[in-house]
């Protein structure tokens, strides 16, 4: 294979100075290589990923069983009488499985742990433009954790105010909502200072030759995402540090006049719980997209390299992409259709939103494309990507019931928009995410995780986590409302109960396979396969470095001839040519990806 | 003996994909005879909104079925170990982007315009006739505010509930008027396919036609608590001369009561 171009020895020595060595500390913790930080993101959030599951064990057990002790569990929950949930401990969990898993997994996870690793490996740069603030980025996350787990233990409890928290009834918590909005700007500094380094990595360090257009499906993801970022965080953060003054200063922003809660004096106000609403929105529906488009890039790549065929749409599938980055930012009222907004804004945030899910049906019927015609390897990260399709496929279709007004008024806070978000997030997100571990862990650990162990938790996954949100969607028809303690109080949902703990099951199973993955994970680690370069013989630039790379990534300075996508060629006789490998004599020119 | 067992796989996994489309539309047509669907519709207009779903419903299924099978067949037809054909080596095909970029385009677009005036009808179209009741959301109850003797909302002798019974006549428009003392809530009709948020220092307003009697439920679906799951609520439609007759009598229960209170104080 001759991948490594001629002057290998040369430029790898101008890389050595590196290579240098430090202590422990430096190595492991206070990093400033990116793919250090990036695993400690992966670690950091894979940990978060199982307290948010646990937290969802407890709402869950409260559905099936309402007000009855929860074994083993309860007692871990804090503010439980004998593991009986109690209906503010309910309301705390339903707020802080939905905060941790957001906040502190699902978004860390794609732009912090997958955009750290790959992003200089997949461009060809040595390390990000400012590994200093890259450092900090994760270390910012900590303060965070911090915060929202000691919510746990201080008085009162953590946060209850829901992951949205809508003045004024957030404002109505104590310390709990102080530290999670503490939580909540700390992520997003980390977030922001994130985004700035991928912006500039992406724009100012690409290898020669690597063009915009070459560039991978995942580096476009995480490039849009940072964009986002950059833009709506700031009004994220401004609307924190308000409903901070708000909670703890005596303003008003988020208080109308006259207000007052628990017997207090009535406060000056003057405020607008609707304004708070706007500004959350205004960042977290983009938020939506920050949680799936680096999702998309992957599974984009894992398909391609999997279908042994080049993506169907290279160009249509970038113009999706900041076709979504760009009406993300006019949809958010579609949140507050109900909210009292004036409703005629209703009418035009309706129509905003109907036309966000043309990109992603784009991109759907692209991802078909590509398929199509290929040389299917059903490996477990193609079976966790095709997942991702035929998921996505579900999440996409749900929304656009909740996009036309007059029936987001009957399902609105209703079950069916949680088994929306959960078929996007959970079977959309999270899965790709999983199938992103098997894909790259090879080159993170320079091991082959157990692919047979593989496929038996995509399997058990894939159908319990159907099994958990599917009826999801029914119960919503039925008009089934969100974040109730005990729904049965009413007498015309009793009938849902076996439903309910059918699910529960389900949820409790999917919860307990997992760890056939974290085995799986830990043991190849130390004991796996070594993967050597290219263990997928995938086209990627990153498969051309070592497994691991060392520091400063390549032993050579890479050259790019073509985009990522070149399986199959008809110019080589392997089916894959990777970026770097330089045309044959005489060969015609390479076609430009996207055609 | 494995190696075997590693061929069927491929078909396996296909089969596994297959399950989703049939899954997700047995769901669907098991779901009525569980008595899971849509509840009751008691008003005027609900129908129309059931019809938008029916038709989002029907719509989004067929393309649901249709891509789920394609992705299915792909996955049987054009497996590694099944197939020796050649993989077709292409970066796309503009035209079909224009087909698969337009034909949605052009659906949604249509949805969106076509929901419009069911929309302006439940939200933006409000009768102009004196608010039927005052609706007051707080921590953890429905209140409501009837009218007195002089048949006007909003005077001295005006009447107000706190036992959670919402009484309105059905077959002709009512309008409510709706706040909230406290935090948000949401004042949720199931069987009206009515929902509005109820924000403090706001006045919302919801009309609509019952056009049957009979007791529903009042949902607050806006969490506002730990008592959120237990502030529930009940509306009975009664026919327009016996909402009469309740309104004297609520009244009359309001006379008693004052006289009561002046008495312990």
């Amino acid at each position: 294979m001759s991948t490594v171009p001629v002057d290998s020895a040369a430029a790898s020595a101008g890389h050595a100075e590196h290579a240098h060595a430090g202590g422990f500390l430096r190595t492991y913790v206070f990093s400033l290589d990116h793919k250090i930080i990036g695993l400690q993101f992966l670690f950091s959030t894979l940990i978060w990923f199982i307290v948010g599951g646990l937290l969802a064990l407890g709402v869950r057990w409260q559905l099936a069983y309402p007000w009855r002790p929860m074994p083993i569990l309860g007692e871990l929950v804090a503010q439980t009488e004998g593991g009986q949930i109690a209906p503010e401990v309910y309301t705390m969990l339903v707020t802080m499985h939905a905060s941790v898993m957001i906040f502190f997994v699902i978004i860390p996870v794609l732009a912090g742990a997958f955009g750290n690793y790959l992003i200089p490996l997949m461009i060809g740069a040595d390390d990000m433009a400012f590994p200093t603030l890259n450092m900090l980025s994760y270390w910012f996350m900590w303060p965070a954790f911090l915060a929202m787990g000691a919510s746990f233990f201080v008085e009162g409890g953590a946060s209850q105010g829901g992951w949205t928290a809508y003045p004024p009834f957030a404002l109505t918590q104590g310390t709990g909502q102080a530290l999670w909005l503490v939580g909540l700007t700390m992520v997003g500094i980390s977030s922001m200072m994130g985004s700035v380094n991928y912006l500039t990595t992406i724009i100012q360090m690409r290898a020669p030759g690597m063009t915009m257009f070459r560039l991978p499906m995942t580096i476009w993801g995480m490039f849009i995402t940072a964009v986002l970022q950059a833009f709506a965080l700031p009004v994220l953060t401004a609307a924190g540090f308000m409903q901070m003054a708000d909670l703890q200063l005596g303003t008003g922003f988020f208080i109308p006049d006259g207000w007052s809660a628990n017997n207090a004096a009535a406060q000056s106000g003057g405020g607008q719980p609707l304004l708070w609403q706007h500004l959350f929105w205004f960042y977290s529906h983009p938020a939506v997209y920050i949680m799936i488009l680096p999702a998309m890039g992957m599974v984009s790549d894992m398909l391609s390299c999997f279908a042994r065929k080049p993506l169907f749409g290279y160009k249509p599938m970038v113009y999706s992409i900041a076709g979504i980055a760009g009406l993300g930012f006019v949809v958010w009222g579609h949140h507050m259709f109900v909210s009292g907004m004036n409703p005629a804004l209703g009418m035009t945030f309706m129509v905003s939103t109907m036309m966000i899910a043309l990109p992603s049906a784009i991109k759907t019927f692209n991802w078909l494309g590509t398929i199509w015609r290929g040389n299917l390897q059903f490996t477990t990260p193609m079976l966790f990507s095709l997942s991702f399709v035929s998921m996505f496929i579900i999440g996409g279709l749900s929304g656009i019931f909740m996009a036309a007004t007059p029936v987001d008024i009957f399902i609105h806070d209703t079950y069916y928009i949680v088994a929306h978000f959960h078929y996007v997030l959970f079977a959309g997100t999270a899965m790709a995410v999983l199938g992103a571990i098997y894909f790259w862990f090879p080159k993170m650990f320079g091991r082959m995780m157990n692919d047979s162990w593989g496929k038996v938790h995509f399997f058990l996954s894939f159908v319990l986590m159907n099994c958990v949100f599917f009826p999801m969607h029914i119960l919503g028809m039925q008009g089934f409302p969100r974040r109730l303690a005990d729904p049965y109080h009413y007498g015309t949902f009793r009938h849902l109960l076996p439903l309910n703990q059918f699910m529960s099951w389900c949820a409790f199973l999917l919860v307990g396979v997992q760890i056939i993955f974290v085995i799986n994970f830990f043991w190849s680690m130390f004991f796996g396969p070594r993967a050597g370069r290219n263990p997928w013989h995938a086209n990627g630039l990153e498969w051309q470095a070592p497994s691991p790379p060392g520091h400063g990534n390549f032993d050579f300075q890479p050259m790019i001839y073509r985009g990522p996508y070149e399986y199959n060629s008809p110019e080589v006789d392997e089916d894959y040519y990777p970026q770097t490998q330089p045309p044959a004599e005489g060969a015609p020119a390479p076609p430009e990806a996207g055609h | 003996m494995f190696k075997r067992f590693a061929n069927w796989m491929p078909g396996f996994w296909a089969l596994l994909f297959l399950l989703v489309p049939i899954g997700g539309v047995a769901t669907f047509v098991a779901a009525p005879y569980f008595d899971i669907w849509l509840p009751r519709d008691v008003s005027e207009h609900g129908h129309v909104i059931d019809g938008l779903f029916m038709f989002i419903l029907y719509l989004t299924g067929i393309v649901f079925i249709v891509t789920e099978l394609v992705l299915f067949y792909f996955m049987w037809k054009y497996s590694s170990k099944k197939t020796a054909a050649p993989v077709a080596y292409s970066h796309g095909s503009h035209s079909l982007e224009v087909v698969w970029t337009i034909i949605p385009a052009v659906t949604l677009l249509f949805i969106a315009i076509y929901q419009m005036d069911a929309w302006a009808a439940s939200k933006m179209r409000a009768p102009e006739i004196p608010p039927t009741v005052e609706v007051t959301g707080r921590q953890f109850n429905w209140d409501f505010r009837y009218p007195g003797k002089d048949g006007e909302l909003y005077t001295h002798d005006d009447v107000v509930r706190t036992d959670g019974k919402l009484y309105l006549p059905y077959g002709k428009e009512v309008l409510l008027k709706i706040t909230s003392a406290d935090v948000l809530h949401s004042f949720f009709l199931p069987n009206m396919r009515m929902k509005q948020d109820v924000v403090p220092g706001m006045e919302q307003s919801m009309w609509f036609k019952a056009t049957a009697g009979g007791s529903y439920d009042i949902v607050c679906a806006e969490l506002c608590g730990w008592g959120h799951y237990k502030m529930k609520g009940e509306v009975t439609f009664l026919p327009p001369d016996e909402f009469d007759a309740k309104l004297q009598e609520l009244r009359s229960d309001a006379d008693t009561m004052t006289v009561e209170v002046a008495e312990t104080d």
